[in-house]
């Protein structure tokens, strides 16, 4: 039933299809221009970004609208480490920038993973958008403007200025964390939040401290939003506010309801579907005097809206079903 | 040798005006079945409930083999090992019934920092699922998703998780309720064989259970204890028939 709904196991035919579906990104530099490989890079940072929230929402059932600050924390690290006439090291720097977003989100979960539901919803909210004024009314922070990263971080072994280098090394990340995340679903950890998701009441009374899961979740989730908000800035050279903002928040939990939630794989899927989405509708024509693309996020909330009441298991889902209803046609031969 | 694993004093559970529950002390003791009866809003769920730190008690002491545990969360309750099921089924219902004792077992022995071994994969902890799966006679059905199977089913998958947790307090919130008269024979059945082991506090409306399983039998009406003893002379009791027992039958 609804193990089956949160396609927590993924059938072979869904794991086969993400497979192919990872081939064709190692494939996609080679055939695609650089201006569509850096869009691509950007959907696979996004990716990260999603499916750390995924964590949270689809899995332990917390639903954040402030994730993005820890995503934005961690491209600031980046920024002030960062000196104006010279690279500094990867090796140090991804760790210190994961670090601080981690620490922000252990604070920050501490106070907020005891509230539940909708109140958990507006105090993740409040404290990015906290953050978000912080930065952005404060100069030495680099105040509504931001801040310039003018040398992408030295990786030694390979040289990140590469764009396509930098793209690898964007997929690399990709699926090392979607490997580590599907590993961490199954483990003692991520059975435990999957029982809060479903029952937390009954998880206390069998003796589990919820209150330390969820914060354990919620710090990793900050950590790993801090690892895609590291690899984002490193790819745009710059940082501003707007990067731990509402809007950024939002995206992601569409993101993650596009795709489908609990699973990681619709997060993933629901990044890509998200920004191409954006693209698309923002290309609109005009027609007469009405501009159409201007009004993409009227699209795109109607859209979302269609794949709520129509696909509640999301794109994913979707394609799990196509797939399902294909193996079972041939498999009446 | 008997002892009391659990011990109440004086319990007190007020909401505003309303005492739910009014000085109530229980001691529950090994290889002994306490039972607590009376007529709906007697205060007999939320006795368990301040038993198992579901709610703190306004006033009064809890002692878990010697232990105090007044004002604890529930979770600390029951890893000092007291396990409760619940009146109304509160299961994962998404979950195998597998998962759902697994989940149970594992709260034991939780390895919460082993992020990349599977769940499935430790002996203890599978084993003590195991058992209590064996027990509570659900193992031909492991592999069902719990809101797939019966009432009944269901009704025993509660007791089954908290087997699963092995406590040596047992508190049972009307665990025959609603089912057919087999399966309630076959839970009598293994209540009566988990009594040497645990302390338990039973909860039921049940009389037939009742009387065939309690050594001791207390009477609640409206937050109060009326009577309290053998059950045969709770039974003969006159305030109890006046209250209770007669209006009932």
């Amino acid at each position: 039933m609804s193990i089956r709904s949160h396609l927590e196991t993924l059938p072979n035919s869904v794991q086969l299809l993400l497979a192919l579906a990872f081939v064709a990104l190692a494939a996609f530099p080679l055939v695609g221009s650089d201006y569509y490989a850096q869009m691509v890079a950007r959907m696979m940072i996004l990716a990260i970004f999603a499916m750390s929230l995924d964590l949270l929402q689809g899995v332990t059932g917390l639903v954040s609208l402030g994730h993005a600050a820890f995503f934005g924390l961690a491209g600031y690290a980046l920024a002030f480490v960062t000196p104006a006439g010279e690279p500094v090291s990867l090796w140090w720097t991804l760790p210190l920038a994961v670090a601080a977003s981690a620490l922000a989100a252990l604070v920050i979960g501490f106070l907020v993973v005891r509230t539940h539901g909708i109140y958990f919803i507006m105090v993740t909210m409040a404290f990015a958008q906290m953050l978000f004024y912080l930065f952005f009314d404060n100069k030495v922070l680099g105040g509504s403007d931001g801040l310039y990263i003018n040398f992408r971080p030295q990786a030694l072994l390979f040289d990140l200025e590469d764009k396509r280098v930098f793209y690898y090394f964007t997929l690399g990340s990709l699926i090392v964390v979607y490997l580590f995340l599907r590993r961490l679903l199954w483990s003692p950890f991520g059975r435990v939040l999957a029982g809060i998701r479903v029952n937390e009441h009954r998880m206390r009374a069998m003796g589990y401290g919820t209150f330390g899961y969820k914060l354990a979740a919620f710090t990793l989730a900050g950590a790993l939003a801090g690892f895609a908000g590291y690899l984002g800035a490193m790819q745009t050279g710059f940082v501003n506010p707007e990067l731990m903002g509402f809007h950024m928040s939002a995206h992601a939990i569409m993101m993650v309801i596009l795709g489908g939630m609990g699973n990681f794989a619709g997060a993933i899927i629901g990044a890509f579907a998200f920004e191409y989405l954006l693209h698309w509708f923002k290309d609109l024509p005009t027609i007469g005097a009405f501009n159409a693309g201007k009004h993409w996020q009227l699209w795109m909330g109607l859209f979302i809206v269609a794949i709520v009441a129509f696909a509640p298991r999301g794109l994913l889902g979707l394609a799990e079903r196509a797939l399902r209803g294909k193996a079972k046609e041939s498999g009446h031969e | 040798m008997s002892e009391v694993l659990l011990s109440a004093r004086q319990l007190t559970k007020r909401f505003g005006g309303l005492a739910a529950v009014s000085e109530v002390s229980v001691d529950l003791w090994r290889g002994r079945i306490h039972a607590v009866i009376g007529p709906n809003g007697a205060g007999k769920s939320t006795l368990t409930n301040l038993l198992s730190g579901d709610l703190p008690p306004t006033t009064g002491r809890i002692l878990l083999a010697e232990r105090d545990i007044t004002g604890h969360s529930p979770e600390r309750i029951s890893r000092a090992g007291l396990g409760r099921s619940y009146q109304k089924t509160n299961i994962f219902l998404p979950f195998t019934v597998w998962e759902n004792v697994r989940l149970a077992a594992q709260s034991r022995a939780p390895r919460a920092g082993r992020w990349l071994a599977r769940a499935t994969g430790f002996g203890d902890t599978n084993a003590r699922a195991e058992r209590a799966l064996e027990l509570a006679g659900l193992a031909d059905r492991r592999h069902r998703v719990a809101g797939a199977t019966s009432h009944g089913e269901q009704r025993q998958l509660e007791i089954a998780m908290t087997l699963a947790t092995e406590p040596s307090v047992l508190l049972l919130d009307e665990p025959l309720a609603g089912m057919g008269t087999a399966e309630a024979e076959r839970m009598v059945a293994l209540l009566q064989r988990l009594k040497a082991e645990h302390a338990m506090l039973l909860v039921e409306h049940d009389m037939d259970a009742v009387f065939a399983l309690a050594d001791r039998l207390t009477v609640m009406v409206n937050g109060q204890v009326i009577a309290s003893g053998e059950p045969e002379a709770v039974r003969g009791d006159a305030g109890v028939q006046a209250a209770y027992l007669g209006e009932e039958h």
